[in-house]
């Protein structure tokens, strides 16, 4: 493996909310290109904690975190915008599209933000998205007029706009159906795959996480144990 | 680059809330126009009034009042023998209040290119006799032409026709309330009696109001002949000239250099009606104060639609962040929200404001003291249209900030780990 493209050094983090509790002790890993990773733990085990600080959205914490080798530790909250921009595509549990936007204006939000593009390359790329995803026919569709399965790959479209680096996902899955799951599972697997980007999915869903090329167990914030699956 | 895409963002926003944010821009049409209409009111009227008494009162008067000489014969006497005079109850001669050369100071001040014309008058006390009965009065003698040009003298004639003056010999252009209390009207013969204790007999041609109540019943108008006539005096004899300059602001500076040259008594406009300037500025103060309680009251509205739509919009705020919009990009987003419901309503007031007042402007207004004026005063002034502009996209700004700067503050973690 080479340079990873996410490493987190001695992550620590407290809450000191309303007592000092130390959430994440110590968590050190690294996260190479087209690897698909899974964050598996009860509930309070500190999986999302762990995220958003890997996400970069959270910067209250202690130790180092690596993206593609930068250190993101003193970069200002507009550097860091760039970087989620730029570098992340994140799913959330949530669908979290704007109900004003139509599904195409949804998922060329955030390369209309990075400006790389003219609206119409944008446009045709944000078409490739939708069409990977199976859902190119809704584009011209609002949000609320989609299924929770197809409003879920329409936010996985958004997260892959900019062809960010790593993708990351809060359960994706945690609100669809078996068959809805099984997709977004099929669509991620492709990523790492074809697109060789880096997956870091945290999930409560065993059967899900049994699927994922490396398994990361956690428990009362630290990294018990860690399991590879060698790619098949 | 970013810009476009934020506006875009603002605008889908504001349809979210549409009906809230029309109440909020409508909250700044209202008082940009009640903001435009109060001005405009008030400045008219207050050019009206001003006009009352400054359209009518000469820029600097030059007169002469009587005293005693600074110079004693005495001291010119033994001016250099080593002596000091005291001299005990200095009385001034017996002389009329004059100017002394009048044609040739009349003639100079004409030639001076800051000046808009000047009027020669002869200002004398006299008794209007009503049977037994008598009344104090002042008369002046007045050159008919430029008393018309300068002072609006035509506009003050109610009754006759001021030209009476110049064609009929011996005429007088009574103030109405002295004719009313003659019982007498145009075309009546009054009876006066002069300073100098002569009863002469004058024929009314015409009458006048000023709307100064106490100026009406005393104040009378005659020819300037007939007036010197009335003294005895040769028609060299002026006790004022009335100076109009081009410009209003000068009439100090212009008092003082010609109480130097022409050694006179000058009264400069803003000397003699300083609380008049007092009045108007009140007024003034007055309509910006309410016009700008107006706007900041309207802009509690957009502080309040603002920050119930940061709240609404919680979820778009933060995965706009977790997307990679900055919280500059967030706050702008908000202000371009505020900045829009300002711009809206602000040209909608001002459109509203000079409708309202052109309808102000048709009301019918009838003053018996201004009979000039048919309708309400407006003051269609541009300043006031771009200080409402201004002032409701500045309100609007400020009231934005702090809801933007809340939003861009928003942390996305809570939010999106809130679900």
């Amino acid at each position: 493996m080479s340079t990873p493209i996410l490493e987190a050094r001695n992550i620590t983090k407290y809450f000191a909310d309303p007592v000092r509790v130390q959430v994440l002790r110590d968590i050190s890993f690294g996260l190479g290109r087209g690897e698909f990773a899974s964050i598996v733990g009860k509930s309070g085990c500190g999986k999302s904690t762990l995220l958003y600080i890997l996400s970069t959205m959270d910067t209250d914490y202690e130790g180092t975190l690596l993206l593609d080798g930068a250190v993101m530790g003193g970069k200002t909250e507009a550097e860091l915008a760039r970087v989620r921009n730029e570098q992340i595509g994140f799913v959330f549990q949530f669908h979290y599209l704007l109900n004003e936007f139509s599904v195409l204006r949804n998922v060329m939000l955030p390369g209309q933000k990075l400006g790389r593009l003219s609206p119409q390359e944008l446009e045709h790329r944000a078409y490739e998205k939708l069409r990977l995803l199976g859902i190119a026919d809704e584009a011209r569709k609002m949000p609320y007029q989609l299924s929770g399965g197809q409003k879920q790959r329409v936010a996985i479209a958004r997260a892959l706009i900019n062809d960010p680096l790593i993708i990351m996902g809060d359960e994706p899955t945690g609100n669809l159906d078996k068959k809805n799951s099984g997709v977004v599972f099929d669509i991620f697997q492709e990523l790492a795959q074809a697109h060789q980007q880096a997956l870091l999915i945290v999930t409560h869903d065993p059967a899900f996480a049994a699927k994922t090329h490396r398994i990361i167990e956690m428990e009362d914030g630290r990294i018990m144990r860690e399991a590879s699956r060698p790619n098949s | 680059m970013t810009m476009p895409l934020l506006i875009d963002v603002a605008l889908s926003l504001l349809r979210a809330r549409g009906r809230q944010t029309l109440v909020a821009a409508t909250g700044v049409t209202f008082s940009v126009t009640m903001f435009i209409a109060l001005l405009s009111f008030m400045s008219g009227l207050n050019q009206m009034l001003d006009g009352l008494v400054l359209y009518r009162t000469p820029h600097v008067r030059l007169y002469n009042e009587l005293k005693p000489a600074s110079r004693q014969p005495i001291d010119r006497y033994t001016r250099h023998r080593r002596q000091h005079n005291f001299i005990r109850s200095i009385k001034p001669r017996r002389e009329l209040p004059r100017i002394r050369n009048s044609a040739a100071v009349m003639a100079a001040i004409r030639r001076d290119p800051r000046v808009r014309g000047v009027a020669p008058k002869v200002q004398t006390q006299v008794f209007y006799n009503v049977g037994t009965l008598t009344l104090n009065g002042t008369i002046s003698g007045i050159e008919v032409e430029q008393e018309a040009a300068l002072f609006a003298f035509a506009d003050y004639v109610v009754a006759g026709h001021y030209q009476g003056l110049r064609t009929v010999p011996n005429s007088i252009v009574l103030g109405k309330g002295a004719a009313d209390l003659m019982l007498v009207g145009v075309g009546d013969v009054v009876q006066l009696t002069t300073s100098r204790g002569e009863q002469v007999q004058l024929k009314v041609v015409g009458l006048f109001q000023s709307g100064l109540l106490d100026i009406d019943k005393v104040q009378s108008y005659t020819s300037l002949a007939t007036a010197q006539k009335l003294l005895g005096e040769s028609n060299t004899y002026v006790t004022d000239l009335q100076v109009k300059l081009h410009d209003l602001a000068q009439a100090p500076a212009v008092a003082r250099e010609y109480r130097r040259l022409y050694e006179v008594q000058a009264l400069d406009i803003q000397t003699a009606n300083a609380e008049f300037e007092t009045g108007t500025f009140i007024r003034t103060l007055i309509s910006y104060a309410v016009g700008i309680t107006l706007l900041t009251v309207a802009g509690f509205g957009i502080y309040n639609i603002l920050n119930m739509m940061i709240y609404e919009k919680m979820d778009t705020i933060a995965i706009l962040k977790a997307v990679g919009f900055s919280g500059r990009d967030v706050r702008r987003v908000f202000l371009l929200v505020a900045a829009a419901i300002g711009v809206f309503g602000g040209v909608v007031g001002l459109l509203c404001g000079l409708s309202l007042s052109a309808v102000i402007g048709q009301l019918p207004f009838e003053a018996t003291s201004l009979p000039a004026v048919h309708t309400y005063p407006i003051d269609y002034n541009p300043a006031f249209y771009l200080i409402g502009g201004v002032f409701s996209l500045a309100t609007s700004l400020l009231a934005g900030y702090f809801p933007a700067r809340k939003a861009s503050r928003i942390d996305p973690v809570i939010i999106i780990r809130g679900k």
